[in-house]
């Protein structure tokens, strides 16, 4: 760790400005700032509600077993206790997706892993209430245990549930674009790679929570760490029994997300529950251990990897396998399953492609969406394909991926229409700033400098449930004093969306972020925004925001060129006023402006909304992947390994990452350098690992460790010097031109850093995290004469069938699938409403 | 959050006091000093007390006197901050600065103390977790179960010995006094220690650490490397204390060697010490007496990273920190620049 | 102490308050349970995180691991204390400014170790601030800014800079923009 500031201050202000824009661009101050530096923030566990009572969830102790008896007696003896719930209490299934509706908030009949939540109880303080749920008694009747992909394909009864495709793998997909066997013809170079990613988890600081206030006249309040107040409430909608009128969810700002608060929770439901059959409201709050639990982190990916190359470096082909270990319930799995495969087209051009892909049952906690959410898995396995291909090729690996970049407005083989794309800007940005060129493959023995690319999606194309109806809306009040409320259903989870929601209003009307109060995440206040995921907040939100403003402006504008007798096209809005662009001395102060318009219009109050534009792809499948556009990234690792330890360090991170359009500029290097520590943690140590005793003597599969000590996270010691490049693109569908920033710069970050290691050693590592004995391994075994691989197998027999044949655009293809009928599929929208054949 | 269970506190502010409390019910007794090993092991009900006697407020067991001419005595509630902080044993007993700095992270060194450090319980990943999930795995023989999970075959426990300041005190020649109702004694540091991951050490539980005192330094040079993942936070799950003498000639005339974290108590490599002494100290010395090293280190799953790798390692990070006793090349990498292990 | 319960007056951000609570209850649940004060967060209650830290006589300690009843007669200073009679801290200011709170979860602990840490340096270098940080735990942030926002707090509380933002300051030196033209 040297000097962390590049000693010329090279720093320049980002495009905004030069459009003619205010705020936007501009790094300003989070509109949330000042409270969360002073203890202000109202988080689901600070809050506290008169008569209030704590729950604890009492969880399985076996990895998959048929309950016999539930004993609770005991724990209802305990002065302080005050209810028990079972799963009796809540006969009807909720989850996140509407294909996988197989979650109980109580366990009725089955445990599918430890930590699955059985009995619930209520006490006077959160003390009574956990050491009442250490009294309670559960009899179990063992079952067989599946830990990993392969062992779910060789166990495929009993089932774990019965909606699976078939045995235990829960979902199967196969597609493949154009003549991929032709493809593989042209191919001077095949390459095929066995690799694998690690499970690993969100590990946001704060503690899931909930507090559930019931009301008199029958109504209920709930008050949680969501990310997804919307979906919570459809689901707490079906379980409760109660019109969705009667409930009320708001998102409380989250302690961070990144996906481990974007499902419906059991302990949200039942405190829900609990509050209104106790009539009281219920406080509960996780321990670390069951936020491991709770889960749906980042799906364990085996992938085998076939491209095919000319002698130039373009790609003709590539057939990507892809097996998820998804844990034991469905949770976003099926879409984490299409995830794996469907951005592999958006970098460089592949104009024929093949995937196959299969989720597991095991009896683990879920996997779901993670910051990347399926993405990541196979860009490591990509990513590092290529390093070994340029290699192969005998050309630079930032030249082979210049030379694949695809080009901006086009239909990839998969029907994914790319927009603008920076990712030439963005490799070319860091292979400067490393001096890449002069320093690859030329660094002393144990250093070394590794490149990747990567992109990601701003927004889900589709929401979850099929509907015509916005998937953000924003409504405005006008107050005379000039002070604007704006209602939006968006979730500040840390990533800054209040902050771009107040910027996009102030930019419009030319205010002060300081006149903007925000409503947000309340669902019965705000309209629906669908949530804190898939970096859909800034595009979605933003641009439904705009156009509120923009109504507003209208309604504004004209009442005050009726007032100063000047034509609406010569009216200004900034700096708090509305004036004369040719006199800008005349005009009128904001508050007036509103008053103006109030007396003309009566009360004013404006709404936006948005909707993704369709999506040319009409296969079944083909709703996972489209985005309105999508941001790119470059990285150069630099690393330092011991070949005595196999111990590296990472010295250095250069990260160019396309936004399109900043909107406020301090985030946007913040979700930078949050991305890159957070990869950087994929990379080196993080890591959901999960043990079984001896078979002989014991039944158990747990966790190994949950907690924030022996799951490792980086400190404030283990980051390297940062250089982040911000590279604006703008994108015609982004808000100001926006594109996403919160999850893609995190991406490369992992195939940097393997590449980087074998630059620096020689040793290929096909795995993450890397482990210091991987490499020492590697090194081992290339003193053997051996080669210097780490990673893993085979990729798991299975027979995925014929593939969904989508012949490609430059084929004559519009999009539809020619053989749904061998397939037993009727023709589909499109969407992620799948019906089962 | 996570909840103590309930217990009587007391807080009595002399020696006498304490060691009385604790003689009433030495089984059901535990003392508190920094808390930050007794507190987590409460809460998560792997420890039990039905007492807790804390000694923050009893006299004159804290603060640093002496030097390392004549000796060091350390009061056992001196806590770890301010031994980081003491110019005079960063000068005269840098191996062992070295060791406390690398205790987790500075906000915890300043509650947690030395005596503490060195009472330290043992740990393991099979034990160092939430009653939940203990119960899942049906517990272990150190807690409430029967089976050791590490070594299913084995009728004792094998957590490890996770102290990071014992190894290098052991090496130097540490002692310590305890203290209880019946009197006091004046042991080698060395001595508390027995490699039972339940019986971890040799004192009563009645019995009060009370100071810990370094030998004069003479011609000696000590070190600590520490392997943990992270720069900061994380036990050892190798530590290496060493103590080098050398005369004029460069030939040894004392060595020790001690491995923390890979038994249940820090453990002496009595032959690579032997196959130092008297020789001329070069590469090939070292590298000799690092090979020996491997042997006594019996290093098991029940900690981060790969068993197999570890004790690699125990080897390569011997060879590490005799060559900077001795003023050799480095060899082995440092892989925490500046923080975790120097 | 009788019954399992401690009535003491605590000494909480320069005020004394008389609070009655369960002696086995730390410092931590009385401070948000007792006292009101829940800006002191908890990440996992087992001197893991650094989410709870507050200081005791000025110093850094988790108080998730110290009993209330250990903390009587001792200067508490929490989150909530730091906006003192001229307004915020500079280290108010600056974690503001820069975003070095995103989610704000990790803050009140980062902010109270900084706080310590400038009190006790008040140049600290780059490797100086990590060291003293290096307890607290942060998911989003990647720790740079919230080092650039102690820095930056040095600097006001050493009086060499008026603490307005200007826009290489909050955007930082290390970041390069480049605007690609349509
Ligand atoms: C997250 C975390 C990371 C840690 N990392 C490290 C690390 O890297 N290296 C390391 O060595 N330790 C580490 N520790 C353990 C611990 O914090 C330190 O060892 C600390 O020095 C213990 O001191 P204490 O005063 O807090 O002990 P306490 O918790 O007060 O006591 C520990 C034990 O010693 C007994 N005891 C305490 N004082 C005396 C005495 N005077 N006489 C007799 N018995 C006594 C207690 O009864 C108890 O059983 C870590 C702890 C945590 C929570
Ligand atoms: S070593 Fe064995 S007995 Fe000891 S704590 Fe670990 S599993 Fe339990
Ligand atoms: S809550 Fe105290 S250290 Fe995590
Ligand atoms: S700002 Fe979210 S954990 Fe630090």
């Amino acid at each position: 760790m040297t000097e962390r500031r590049p000693t010329e201050l090279e720093g320049q202000s980002p495009g905004g400005k030069r459009k003619g824009l205010k705020l936007i661009g501009t790094p300003h101050r989070r509109v949330d700032g000042m409270a969360k530096v002073t203890g202000q923030t109202v988080f689901a566990d600070d809050f506290v509600a008169p008569r209030m009572v704590h729950m604890k969830l009492v969880r399985s102790t076996v990895p998959h077993a048929r309950i016999l008896r539930i004993d609770t007696s005991l724990a209802e003896r305990m002065p302080g206790v005050l209810g028990v719930l079972t799963g009796e209490s809540m006969p009807n299934t909720f989850g996140i997706l509407p294909v996988s509706q197989d979650e109980h908030v109580l366990c009725r009949d089955l445990v599918r892993f430890v930590g699955d939540p059985v009995v619930a109880i209520a006490a006077t303080t959160e003390e009574v209430a956990a050491e009442a749920a250490l009294a309670v008694v559960v009899d179990y009747e063992p079952l067989p245990t599946i830990s990993s992909v392969a062992e779910a394909i060789a166990t495929p009864e009993p089932q774990m549930h019965d909606y699976a495709d078939q045995g235990n793998i829960h979902k199967v997909v196969s597609m493949r674009f154009g003549d991929v066997d032709a493809g593989f013809a042209e191919a001077d170079l095949i390459l095929e790679d066995d690799c694998f990613f690690e499970g690993n988890t969100h590990l946001a600081m704060e503690q899931h929570a909930t507090v559930a206030i019931p009301e008199p006249d029958g109504k209920i309040t709930v008050y949680s760490s969501t990310q997804t107040p919307h979906y919570l409430h459809k689901a707490m909608t079906k379980v409760l029994e109660k019109p969705a009128s009667h409930i009320r969810i708001i998102a409380a700002p989250n302690g961070g997300g990144f996906g481990g608060k974007s499902d419906p929770f059991n302990h949200e439901i039942c405190a829900a529950k609990m509050a209104l059959q106790l009539g009281r409201p219920v406080k509960v709050c996780l321990t670390r251990e069951e936020v491991f639990y709770c889960h749906r982190g980042r799906h364990p990916v085996q992938m085998h990897l076939r491209t095919g190359f000319t002698r130039d470096g373009r790609m003709t082909a590539q057939h990507l396998k892809t097996a998820l270990d998804g844990g034991a319930y469905g949770s976003y799995g099926v879409a984490s399953t299409y995830y794996t495969g469907a951005l592999q087209t958006v970098t460089y051009k592949l104009p024929r492609y093949q995937f196959d892909s299969i989720r597991a049952f095991t009896n683990k906690p879920p996997c779901g969406p993670k910051r990347g959410h399926g993405t990541p898995q196979p860009r490591f396995g990509f990513e590092v394909h290529l390093d070994k291909a340029a290699e192969k090729l005998g050309i630079c690996p930032g030249e082979l991926r210049l030379k694949n970049v695809v080009e901006p407005n086009t239909v990839t083989a998969n029907y994914l229409k790319v927009g603008s794309i920076g990712l030439r800007k963005c490799i070319e940005a860091v292979m400067e700033g490393s001096n890449f060129k002069e320093r690859h493959r030329k660094l002393p023995f144990g250093r070394g400098l590794g490149l990747a690319c990567s992109s990601y999606l701003t927004g889900a194309g589709l929401p979850i449930y099929w509907n015509h109806m916005p998937h953000s809306g924003v409504q405005l009040k006008f107050d005379r004093s000039g002070g604007i409320a704006a209602f939006c259903g968006e979730t500040e989870i840390g990533q800054g969306s209040d902050t771009v929601l107040a910027a996009c209003i102030a930019e419009v009307l030319g205010v002060d972020l300081m006149d903007i109060r925000l409503c947000v995440a309340d669902t019965d206040l705000t309209p629906v925004d669908l949530g804190s995921y898939s970096s859909r907040v800034t595009i979605m939100m933003g641009n439904a925001a705009i156009q509120a403003a923009e109504r507003a402006r209208e309604l504004i504008a004209k009442a005050v060129a009726e007032k100063l007798e000047l034509p609406v096209s010569r009216l200004v809005f900034a700096d708090r006023r509305v004036f004369d662009a040719e006199d800008p001395e005349k005009g009128l102060d904001w508050p007036d402006a509103v008053i103006a318009a109030e007396s003309k219009f009566g009360t004013l109050g404006t709404t936006g909304s948005y909707s993704p534009p369709r999506s040319p792809g009409k296969f079944r499948g083909a709703g996972v992947g489209p985005s309105p556009c999508y941001s790119y990234s470059a990285c150069v690792l630099e690393v330092e390994v011991d070949p005595e330890t196999g111990l590296y360090t990472v010295d250095h991170v250069w990260m160019a990452h396309d936004v399109g359009q900043s909107i406020n500029a301090a985030s946007v290097m913040g979700q930078i350098e949050g991305s890159i520590y957070m990869g950087l943690g994929e990379a080196t140590m993080e890591e959901s690992a999960f043990r079984r005793l001896p078979a002989r003597l014991s039944n158990a599969l747990v966790h190994k460790f949950p907690s924030l000590l022996e799951y490792k996270s980086p400190t404030f010691l283990d980051m390297p010097k940062m250089t982040t490049y911000v590279i604006e693109d703008p994108d015609p569908n982004g808000p100001f031109g926006a594109k996403e920033v919160g999850q893609g710069p995190l991406l490369p970050m992992m195939p940097a850093l393997a590449n980087a290691i074998y630059d620096a050693v020689g040793v290929r590592v096909d795995q993450v995290p890397i482990g210091p004995h991987m490499i020492l391994k590697g090194l081992d075994d290339k003193a053997k004469g051996k080669p210097g691989r780490y990673g893993p197998g085979p990729f798991p027999a299975f027979d995925f069938g014929e593939p969904l044949d989508v012949p490609t655009l430059d084929e004559g293809g519009d999009g539809k699938a020619t053989n749904n009928a061998a397939r037993g599929l009727r023709e589909d929208r499109g969407t992620m409403k799948i019906i089962k054949s | 959050m996570m909840r103590l269970p309930k217990f009587r506190f007391e807080m009595p502010g002399t020696l006498a006091e304490a060691a009385a409390i604790v003689a009433e019910n030495p089984d059901r007794t535990r003392l508190v000093a920094g808390g930050t090993d007794l507190w987590p092991n409460l809460k998560r009900r792997h420890q039990e007390a039905g007492c807790v006697v804390s000694l923050a407020k009893v006299a004159g067991i804290a603060g640093i006197a002496g030097d390392g001419a004549t000796g060091v005595t350390i009061g056992a509630m001196t806590t770890l901050a301010e031994i980081c902080e003491n110019d005079m044993l960063a000068r005269d007993y840098p191996g062992f600065v070295r060791a406390v700095r690398s205790i987790s992270a500075p906000v915890l060194r300043n509650m947690g103390t030395i005596g503490g450090n060195l009472c330290l319980d043992t740990r393991c990943t099979y034990y160092n977790q939430n009653e939940e999930w203990r119960r899942s795995i049906g517990y272990c023989m150190k807690a409430e179960g029967t089976v050791c999970w590490v070594a299913p075959g084995s009728s004792r426990c094998w957590a490890t010995s996770a102290t990071d300041s014992a190894p290098v005190l052991c090496a130097i020649g540490a002692t310590i006094k305890l203290v209880s109702t019946e009197g006091e004694r004046v042991i080698d540091l060395a001595a508390l220690y027995q490699d039972d991951g339940i019986d971890y050490l040799t004192k009563r539980r009645d019995e009060i650490l009370t100071e810990l005192r370094l030998p004069a330094v003479g011609g000696a040079k000590s070190s600590y490397w520490k392997l943990r993942r992270r720069g900061s936070i994380d036990f050892p799950v190798l530590g290496v204390g060493a103590m080098l003498e050398l005369d004029d000639q460069g030939v040894c005339t004392r060595a020790a060697v001690w491995l923390g974290a890979v038994r249940s108590a820090p453990v002496a490599c009595a032959d690579a010490a032997a196959h130092l002494v008297g020789k001329k100290i070069d590469e090939n010395v070292v590298a000799e007496a690092a090979k020996l090293a491997r042997k006594p280190a019996a290093p098991l799953d029940n900690t981060d990273f790969v068993v197999a790798w570890r004790k690699t390692m125990v080897e390569r990070y011997v060879d590490g920190v005799l060559r900077e006793l001795a003023g050799l090349p480095e060899k082995v990498k440092n892989p925490r620049h500046g923080i975790a292990c120097v | 102490m009788t019954d399992g319960m401690t009535a003491a007056v605590l000494t909480v951000n320069g005020e004394d308050r008389m609070v009655v609570f369960p002696t086995h209850h730390t410092l931590l649940e009385v401070l948000r349970e007792e006292c009101a004060l829940p800006g002191t967060k908890h990440g996992c209650e087992l001197g893991e995180c650094g989410a709870c830290t507050v200081l005791i006589e000025g110093k850094p300690a988790l108080s998730c691991l110290v009993l209330a009843a250990e903390c009587v007669g001792r200067r508490i200073e929490t989150v909530e204390g730091l906006w003192g009679k001229d307004g915020p801290h500079p280290l108010q200011t600056t974690f503001a400014e820069l975003g070095a709170a995103q989610c704000g979860y990790c803050t009140p602990g980062i902010l109270m170790t900084s706080k310590a840490l400038l009190a006790k340096n008040e140049r600290p270098s780059d490797p100086e601030i990590r060291e003293a940080l290096s307890g607290n735990l942060c998911r989003c942030t990647g720790y740079s800014k919230i080092i650039e926002a102690v820095e930056w707090a040095g600097a006001i509380m050493r009086g060499e800079d008026d603490g307005m933002p200007t826009e290489t300051q909050v955007f930082g030196a290390r970041t390069k923009a480049e605007v690609i033209d349509d």
